[in-house]
């Protein structure tokens, strides 16, 4: 089925394109696969109908839109994509896996189709601290965290979410959490294309947030934190990521550190990686960078390419369900041998896809030896000596 | 100069405001000519070679500085800053604050001696040189200055900023004519004119303001107008083309390597409206060839790489110039580079050759960025001063855009060169030449009222 071009690109305003090329250059997949976002909005121009199925590279985009932060004309490259994947999953054409995650989504609330009441099982050992959220959601409070799924179900994230609010704890911050009542933030069921889903899952967040009347919101995930920031349109709420509320509290003496993450008087070299929907997509640098030189014991260094130049993990844009049409050449690998060559010990992340992706690569690359992928989180956690547990040994 | 006549002020001494000033003043006509820095000059004065004739700037340029310098019907207001205008029917009281220098320049012969002494010899950052050289805290900027007389920079002085300069002034032991005035103040000299050109130039955008290309992360990205400076036979490598890198102290150098791989980048900035200027700055296409034929010249191995979204050769001899640089073994390649990352010794610009369709990693060791032309940081203070209006792109407003091209909103002030928008040199001496007849029918008009 051929999609007819004209009305897309018009909307999409596509005809300001002068075809530079300067969203290709910089396409982190576009080196690896024949994924060439430049040649598409030229076919969309040009041509009056497109054979969407026979462009299977789309499903390669992480959406990290680093073509849409440097377009010089604003097209917003990444758009398209977006745009064409929704075509291919209106006409459920889309990899099985991207349909399974969708449908996970749909009917419990998370895209490993897990069930919705373990979605507290994060809370292991805080169950009276996470009982004390819910109330205070309920009654109504200041800062509303939300998880999100994947520091929900998945082992090696949750510590980051048991750290996070034992912080909050730790500094006396009144913060309401929903439990088992909090759904996917749809970030990457946009990006996927599912925009029915989006808005559906924008409608019932958006409401359970309003019925908590926080004034401020803080989020794991940079993703979670991306779509409530930009596109739920949640008026008179101040959304966050982990980092800058943390950066503030530190700035203001409110968070202090007993312990140190290394040994004495030793320090751990650390370098950081930037993800992009926190960085290039929501210029969050220095909040995270700020953390971590207040930790004792860390060494920050910085990789070659860092900030607006970080080199995109490919775990974001539905990338987690999807392989790609390249397995072979990992953007984390290189990204993880990168780390390596600063002589970091420690490579801090700030968002779970980055987590889950770098580490991975560190196990193939046989790095782990010499590096470990951490999340900020963890590090704040384990500096913070007398109240962490067994997690900062994950 | 017969000050009974009527006058012209003329602010800014770049190559406008002193082709301006020399058509009024020969045109018997007295002429008030400030410039804000130390000598007269501008831009052009910083600049190599000019296109497409490939002329030294300075040897073009120096002869009417040297002229504006001596003319009976110029005065020469360097160093100095309009600090008032106001309007009163048909003439302009104009208040003119003369900096200190700390330099009496009626006595100072511009030997020098004090700017060797200066206990900040080498130290201070060059504005003219764009920071690729260092210069004393006393100074001329160039040598080849008008008026050739020293300034001390306020700002890095020992003794003006901290108030001690050790046990004696080594400037002042040094001077042989007794020159060094460290009590000098500003001075206000108030002109009557009858008219105002407008000639104040332009600066370049921060290139930080693109991060991917990593300006002041890697030493070896430089802009345009640094590489002029490199290029330039007076400046501080005397025109070889070497790799600039980093000392211990982390300030940036020129190493003693060539280039193997150069690398130029256009419209950095520019056509951009995420950066605030969506228009095209005009002389980049050229002056990139230009710099492309430079590095041809001078390091007859280098391979050179342009990268290119348009190639805009408008001027006379411009196109045959395009032509001309592409024959001297300078390749062409279509596509906005999208980040610039080290690899080993090199850097690499990643980019779509959009002909090829595919991105490509080309290495270098010099990138040249051709960065935007932007308004001057003071160009609010000037359009304020003046009551002049702005156009949405921050320069001054001509009054009409096909008719009156150097007029403005204010009867009797006009305006000439990149201060109204981007140029060119010929373009530049053409609009100040109109901006002095329009003055001249002003002054005429004026003189023939007043009975003799």
């Amino acid at each position: 089925m051929a999609l007819k071009t004209a009305k897309m690109a018009e909307q999409l305003e596509l005809f300001g394109c002068i075809q530079c090329g300067k969203c290709t250059g910089g396409c982190p997949v576009a080196r690896k696969t024949t994924l060439n976002i430049r040649s598409l909005i030229y076919h969309m121009l040009v041509d009056s109908d497109m054979d969407v199925d026979s462009h299977q590279e789309l499903w390669d985009c992480t959406a990290c839109f680093t073509c849409v932060e440097r377009c010089p004309k604003d097209v917003e490259p990444a758009e398209l994509v977006i745009s064409l994947r929704g075509e291919l999953v209106e006409s459920g054409r889309v990899p099985e896996t991207v349909g399974t995650a969708l449908m996970g989504i749909f009917r419990q609330g998370n895209p490993s189709g897990m069930a919705r009441q373990d979605r507290e099982l994060w809370a292991e050992g805080m169950e009276e601290t996470l009982k004390r959220a819910k109330q205070a959601a309920k009654e109504g409070c200041d800062l509303l965290y939300f998880v999100g799924c994947i520091p929900s179900y998945d082992q090696r994230i949750q510590p980051v979410a048991r750290a996070l609010l034992r912080t909050f704890e730790n500094v006396g911050l009144d913060v309401g959490a929903l439990g088992t009542e909090e759904s996917c933030c749809g970030n990457e069921v946009r990006r996927m294309g599912e925009v029915g889903l989006f808005e559906m899952l924008a409608e019932e967040n958006g409401e359970l947030f309003r019925g908590v009347g926080a004034h401020e919101m803080v989020t794991t995930s940079p993703h979670c934190f991306n779509t409530f920031k930009n596109e739920y349109g949640l008026d008179g709420v101040d959304v966050m990521h982990y980092t800058q509320l943390l950066a503030g509290l530190i700035e203001r003496g409110e968070l202090t550190f007993s312990g140190s993450v290394a040994e004495g008087e030793e320090k751990k070299i650390v370098t950081y990686h930037d993800p992009c929907f926190l960085g290039k997509q929501n210029q969050i640098y220095e909040e995270p960078r700020s953390i971590l030189q207040a930790i004792p014991g860390v060494e920050l260094v910085e990789m070659d390419r860092n900030r607006e130049r970080s080199l995109c993990c490919e775990g974001g844009g539905g990338r987690m369900w999807v392989e790609g049409t390249n397995l072979e050449e990992r953007l984390a690998f290189q990204r993880v041998e990168e780390a390596a060559e600063t002589g970091a010990e420690i490579l801090a992340v700030a968002c779970p896809f980055c987590l889950l992706t770098l580490e991975d690569a560190v196990k193939v690359r046989g790095l782990d030896e010499q590096l470990q992928v951490m999340d900020i989180m963890e590090l704040v956690d384990l500096a913070s000596e007398a109240d962490s547990e067994a997690d900062s040994e994950a | 100069m017969e000050r009974q006549k009527p006058a012209a002020l003329i602010v800014g001494a770049g190559i406008a405001g002193i082709q301006a000033a020399l058509d009024i003043a020969n045109a018997g006509f007295p002429v008030y000519l400030v410039e804000r820095e130390p000598s007269v000059g501008g831009r052009m004065a910083q600049l190599d070679k000019t296109f497409p004739t490939l002329d030294c700037s300075s040897c073009i340029l120096t002869p009417k500085m040297v002229d504006v310098g001596q003319h009976p019907n110029i005065e020469l207001m360097t160093y100095s800053e309009v600090e008032s205008v106001e309007k009163d029917g048909d003439i302009f009281h104009v208040r003119v604050r003369k900096k200190p220098r700390y330099v009496d320049i009626d006595v100072c012969k511009g030997c020098g001696d004090c700017a060797e002494a200066c206990r900040m010899k080498g130290r201070i950052t060059s504005d003219f040189d764009e920071g690729i050289a260092n210069r004393s805290a006393i100074y001329v900027p160039f040598p080849q200055a008008v008026p050739l007389k020293y300034t001390i920079d306020p700002e890095a002085c020992l003794y003006l900023t901290r108030g001690v300069c050790g046990r004696t002034f080594k400037c002042k032991d040094a001077c042989p004519a007794d020159a060094i005035d460290f009590e000098q103040e500003a001075e206000f000299v108030d002109v009557d004119v009858r008219t105002i050109i407008v000639a104040t130039g332009f600066d370049l955008i921060d290139p930080k303001t693109k991060p991917e290309y990593a300006y002041g992360v890697y030493p070896e990205v430089m802009t345009g107008l640094e590489f002029e400076r490199l290029s330039d036979a007076s400046g501080p490598t005397k025109g070889e083309i070497r790799i600039p890198e980093r000392d211990r102290r982390g300030d940036i150098v020129m190493s003693d390597r060539k280039p193997e791989d150069v690398v130029l980048i256009k419209c950095v900035g520019s056509r951009d409206p995420h950066t605030g200027v969506p228009y095209c700055s005009r002389v980049c296409c050229m002056y990139t060839a230009k710099h492309a034929h430079l590095v041809r010249d001078k390091v007859p191995d280098a391979n050179i790489t342009v990268f290119y979204m348009d190639v805009r050769a408008f001027g006379k001899g411009y196109e045959e110039f395009y032509d001309r640089v592409r024959h001297e073994r300078v390749t062409y390649r279509r596509g906005e580079p999208s980040e610039i990352y080290r690899r080993g010794d090199k850097l690499v610009v990643l980019a779509e050759d959009t002909t090829l369709g595919e991105p490509v990693e080309v290495e270098a060791d010099l990138v040249i960025l051709a960065t935007a032309i932007v308004p001057r940081k003071s160009v609010a203070d000037v359009a304020e001063l003046l009551g002049m209006e702005r156009s949405p792109d921050g320069f001054f407003q001509e009054a009409d855009a096909n008719l009156r091209p150097v007029d403005t909103n204010v009867e009797n002030i006009f305006v000439a060169g990149c201060c109204q928008s981007p140029k060119d040199i010929p373009d530049t001496v053409s609009e100040a030449k109109a901006a002095a007849s329009s003055a001249l029918r002003v002054l005429v008009r004026a003189k023939e009222a007043v009975p003799a």
